[in-house]
């Protein structure tokens, strides 16, 4: 492959066209457009110089810091316990910290009223982190996984406690991950919806719950149009804030397979991390056990009513079509996700390697993680005012829903994918090269095996993300294609017993279809991922 | 090589959408997009009676709540996203008809009843069912405390009545809004004062009518500490014992009359088909399955409401009405001084 002196071949250009002509055509249009016509009501000075405005940012701020630090904490336990312990039913472990992630807010909004019946700060954080311990723990464990333990055990044995060992040799092989995961869901916390609705009431306002009031419900543009843009600009400063803290950390790790790092717990301090990872996983689990169980408070009533189509027609679809509307649309999502994903790491992994300034990289680094951090109401506003420009008129048609889902998806494959292949010994692939591959061999060869175990964690996450997605789906979804997280909500809005059992049968039966699919995600994959 | 297959392999399947689409675009067919919000539900075989004498498919778009339709539609006027519109309420339709989102049409069934609820002398907007915002009670838990059914709004302020009652926040929840805008038609500028003693009493206040009526209420499944709540006429017919006798009630005299119309859109694609689909939704078939489908009242006054109804929750008599232009004015303002007001 003819390479110009930059490391920038017009293949690879072609490449990062694909990705960034997605963002640009279902984002980037949608978003100006409607930040646009707020702009020509004229008044959004006004909103960015009201106390108000930055109340609410520093409220938003300070929230989805601190859910962010609990989940990194939380995570991190759970990442070490599936990256380097070998102990049974961790295949299981893998998969069900993944369910959280599929509930409906307002599923978990209510449980968690339930527990904290004043709710207030301490219950949104709680809730947030809940959502997001499993980015961390999945992330980070992709990395960690094939992270040479010989370094460690030798700072162990020039006599450095296991904290050191960990704080000066472990972690900063791990910042890549971290810094990762901890974007991704200070993004994810900061554009909260639901539960800081239910949980904070009047009293505690987002900038996301702000946008939603004033664009769907006031249609004050204007004023939605100046918290976009506040919003934005946070999301920028919080991401650039990463960029940093990756560019002190960034180095190539030997970066070796899974099975010769993964072993038995050994010593006090190993079964300690072992311990505070399994209290976590089963203080994930509370919630879900606690739906499950409320899901037979009327016998087999709610079950033997979703076989059908509900109470009086409270659905227009049975629970097991709800169930396979969501497989589908989740299939799709997933699969445009990935192969988008893929090929933005790809190119920003070549670009890095390549000449390329470091600035450009981390720009469209950056850029490619903004649907993270938009509110899906401008977004999905914005697809009112701009897409019956394209042919076939896209706006209100179910054919959105997995373009909606793959826009927050494709970052999150984007995150998890990046770190690994950043930190594949660039020594190995030149060595490969020099033995006589192709660039496409070394690819093969070198990169492929090592990240191939978290391109298969991004698609089992972007399954379960598309699985959960309530907002696009509940916009664009039909009667007849509702998904399971739709159902759910239509059944908690009716009142009636047997719609609640019926609405908390439909969530087991989303938390089934989630374990069943993330397994058969994780099987399929196995047996295909070479490792090394 | 392999993974430009692979990219082809996925482009293919994409541009197919074969999975999630699956528009069946028949040459010749009559379509109707109706749009419409979140509570919409209609029993198939009605929709498919419909189309079998009027070779019409209707085509439901769900758009959200009744603000976020209306909004919508707003936003997309130029080029609408439908034919036909329905559950546009009486706080939104002052927008609606002020920005011009609907056409005239006078649909023969409006004679009916529908015409009772009428706003617009030009027939923009035709009413299709009435959804009244009442506070529900539980007449057991309030009989196990010794206390009497409350019976009108000046009685929630007694002292009898202390933190019984749960209510929705105006600004997130539209039977919120209603029962705040109930308050302001009913007592007038006291409506301020009206707030502050529900506050001493101890009001609560939540986001949504979920956590209220599913969690906070003592009367539905989640059995909750409080037995007054905000909730709509009509949810005493959802909660009936085995013998058939209701278990909660709607305190008639605290009622506000939410109306939600359907109209044409300016702009459809299918004018004619669309109205015809108006007057389906103001035909008896339609009207009578209303009441199950939807938990709300016909607009037509000659179907019967189903027998749990009758006893359960009949239509209020004498509700609080307001003029939804006089809303459309006042919302805003009324919404942030109620913040001031009520703690969230």
């Amino acid at each position: 492959m003819a390479r110009t002196r930059t490391g920038l071949s017009p293949g690879l250009l072609l490449v990062a066209l694909v990705p960034l002509g997605f963002l640009a055509v279902f984002f980037v249009w949608p978003v100006v457009a409607i930040v646009r016509l707020g702009f020509g009501e004229g008044g959004v000075l006004a909103v960015l110089g009201s106390a108000d405005t930055w109340q609410l940012v520093a409220f938003t701020v300070g929230q989805a810091a601190a859910s962010t630090v609990l989940a990194v904490l939380a995570g991190v336990p759970v990442a070490y316990l599936l990256a380097r312990t070998s102990l049974p039913g961790l295949g299981l472990v893998r998969v069900v910290i993944l369910v959280p992630f599929v509930l409906p807010t307002v599923v978990v909004g209510l449980a968690f009223r339930t527990l904290l019946p004043d709710g207030g700060v301490l219950a949104i954080v709680l809730a947030n982190s809940f959502f997001n311990v499993a980015v961390v723990a999945r992330t980070v464990a992709g990395l960690w996984s094939h992270v040479d333990g010989r370094a460690a055990d030798a700072a162990r044995s020039l006599g450095a406690s296991p904290l050191r060992a960990f704080t000066s040799v472990t972690l900063p092989a791990l910042a890549p991950a971290l810094t990762s995961a901890a974007a991704v869901v200070f993004l994810f916390c900061a554009t909260s919806f639901g539960v800081v609705l239910i949980l904070g009431g009047s009293r505690y306002r987002t900038l996301e719950t702000e946008i939603y009031l004033r664009t769907v419900e006031l249609l004050d543009l204007s004023g939605a149009a100046a918290l976009s843009l506040v919003q934005l600009a946070a999301v920028v400063a919080a991401l650039s804030v990463g960029v940093l803290a990756r560019r002190r950390r960034e180095s190539a790790l030997r970066l070796r397979g899974r099975a010769s790092v993964a072993r038995r717990p050994r010593g006090g301090q190993s079964w300690a991390v072992v311990g505070a990872a399994l209290g976590v996983v089963v203080l994930l689990l509370v919630p879900v056990v606690v739906l499950v169980a409320r899901s037979f408070d009327g016998g087999f009533a709610g079950y033997r009513a979703l076989a059908g189509f509900g109470h009086e027609g409270s659905l227009q679809v049975s629970g097991w079509e709800a169930a396979a509307n969501s497989l589908r649309a989740a299939t799709d999502a997933t699969a445009l996700a990935v192969f988008l994903g893929t090929l933005a790491s790809v190119v920003l992994v070549s670009l890095s390697r390549g000449r390329v300034r470091r600035g450009v990289v981390e720009t469209m680094d950056t850029v490619l993680m903004l649907p993270l951090g938009v509110s899906a109401v401008t977004v999905g506003f914005g697809y009112l005012v701009t897409l019956d420009l394209l042919p076939g008129d896209l706006r209100t048609s179910p054919a959105l829903v997995p373009l909606a889902q793959a826009l927050v998806v494709t970052p999150l494959v984007i995150r998890m994918l990046l770190p690994v292949l950043r930190s594949i010994d660039t020594r190995l692939r030149q060595a490969a090269a020099s033995l006589g591959a192709s660039p496409w061999r070394v690819w093969r060869e070198v990169d492929v095996p090592v990240a191939g175990r978290s391109l298969l964690t991004a698609t089992a996450f972007g399954y379960v993300v598309a699985l959960g997605e309530f907002g696009a789906t509940s916009f664009l979804a039909r009667p007849d294609t509702a998904t399971l997280p739709v159902a759910v909500a239509r059944l908690l809005s009716r009142p009636g017993e047997l719609n609640n059992q019926m609405a908390y049968a439909a969530c087991t039966l989303l938390v089934l279809v989630t374990v069943a699919a993330v397994a058969l995600v994780e099987s399929v994959g196995r047996s295909r991922v070479v490792e090394f | 090589m392999r993974k430009v297959l692979l990219g082809v392999v996925l482009v293919t399947s994409l541009t197919a959408c074969t999975l999630s689409a699956g528009e069946p675009e028949e040459n010749g067919e009559r379509r109707v997009v109706l749009v419409t919000h979140d509570s919409f539900a209609m029993s198939e075989e009605v929709l498919d009676a419909f189309r079998e004498e009027s070779g019409i498919t209707i085509d439901v778009r769900k758009l959200g709540d009744a603000g976020a339709l209306t909004n919508q539609l707003v936003l997309t006027k130029d080029n609408p996203v439908g034919d036909l519109a329905y559950g546009v309420d009486t706080t939104f339709a002052s927008r609606a008809l002020e920005e011009d989102v609907f056409e005239p049409y006078r649909s023969p069934a409006a004679d009916e009843g529908s015409q009772r609820y009428a706003i617009d002398d030009t027939n923009r907007l035709t009413a299709v069912d009435v959804g009244d915002v009442c506070v529900n009670i539980d007449p057991a838990a309030l009989a196990a405390r010794n206390v009497p059914e409350p019976a009108s709004y000046a009685d929630l302020t007694k002292a009898a009545y202390e933190n019984m009652l749960v209510v929705e926040d105006p600004a997130t929840s539209s039977p919120g809004l209603a029962f705040l805008l109930g308050t302001i038609a009913s007592l007038g500028d006291g409506w301020r004062e009206y707030w502050m003693a529900l506050r001493g009493r101890g009001v609560q206040v939540v986001s949504g009518w979920e956590e209220a009526y599913t969690q906070e209420f003592s009367g539905s499944s989640g059995e909750g500490p409080r037995p007054i709540v905000v909730s709509y006429a009509s949810s005493p017919a959802a909660e009936v014992a085995e013998d058939g006798t209701p278990t909660t009630k709607a305190v008639l005299d605290t009622c506000f009359r939410q109306v939600e119309y359907a109209g044409v859109l300016r702009g459809a694609a299918n004018t004619e088909d669309a109205r015809a689909v108006l007057d389906f939704l103001l035909s008896p078939e339609f009207q009578s399955q209303v009441p199950e489908q939807m938990y709300v009242y016909p607009a037509r006054s000659d179907v019967e409401l189903p027998e749990t109804w009758q006893a359960a929750a009949p239509l209020p008599e004498s509700p609080a009405e307001m003029d939804p232009a006089k809303i459309a004015e006042n919302r805003e303002r009324w919404i942030d001084e109620w913040r001031a007001l009520v703690p969230g």
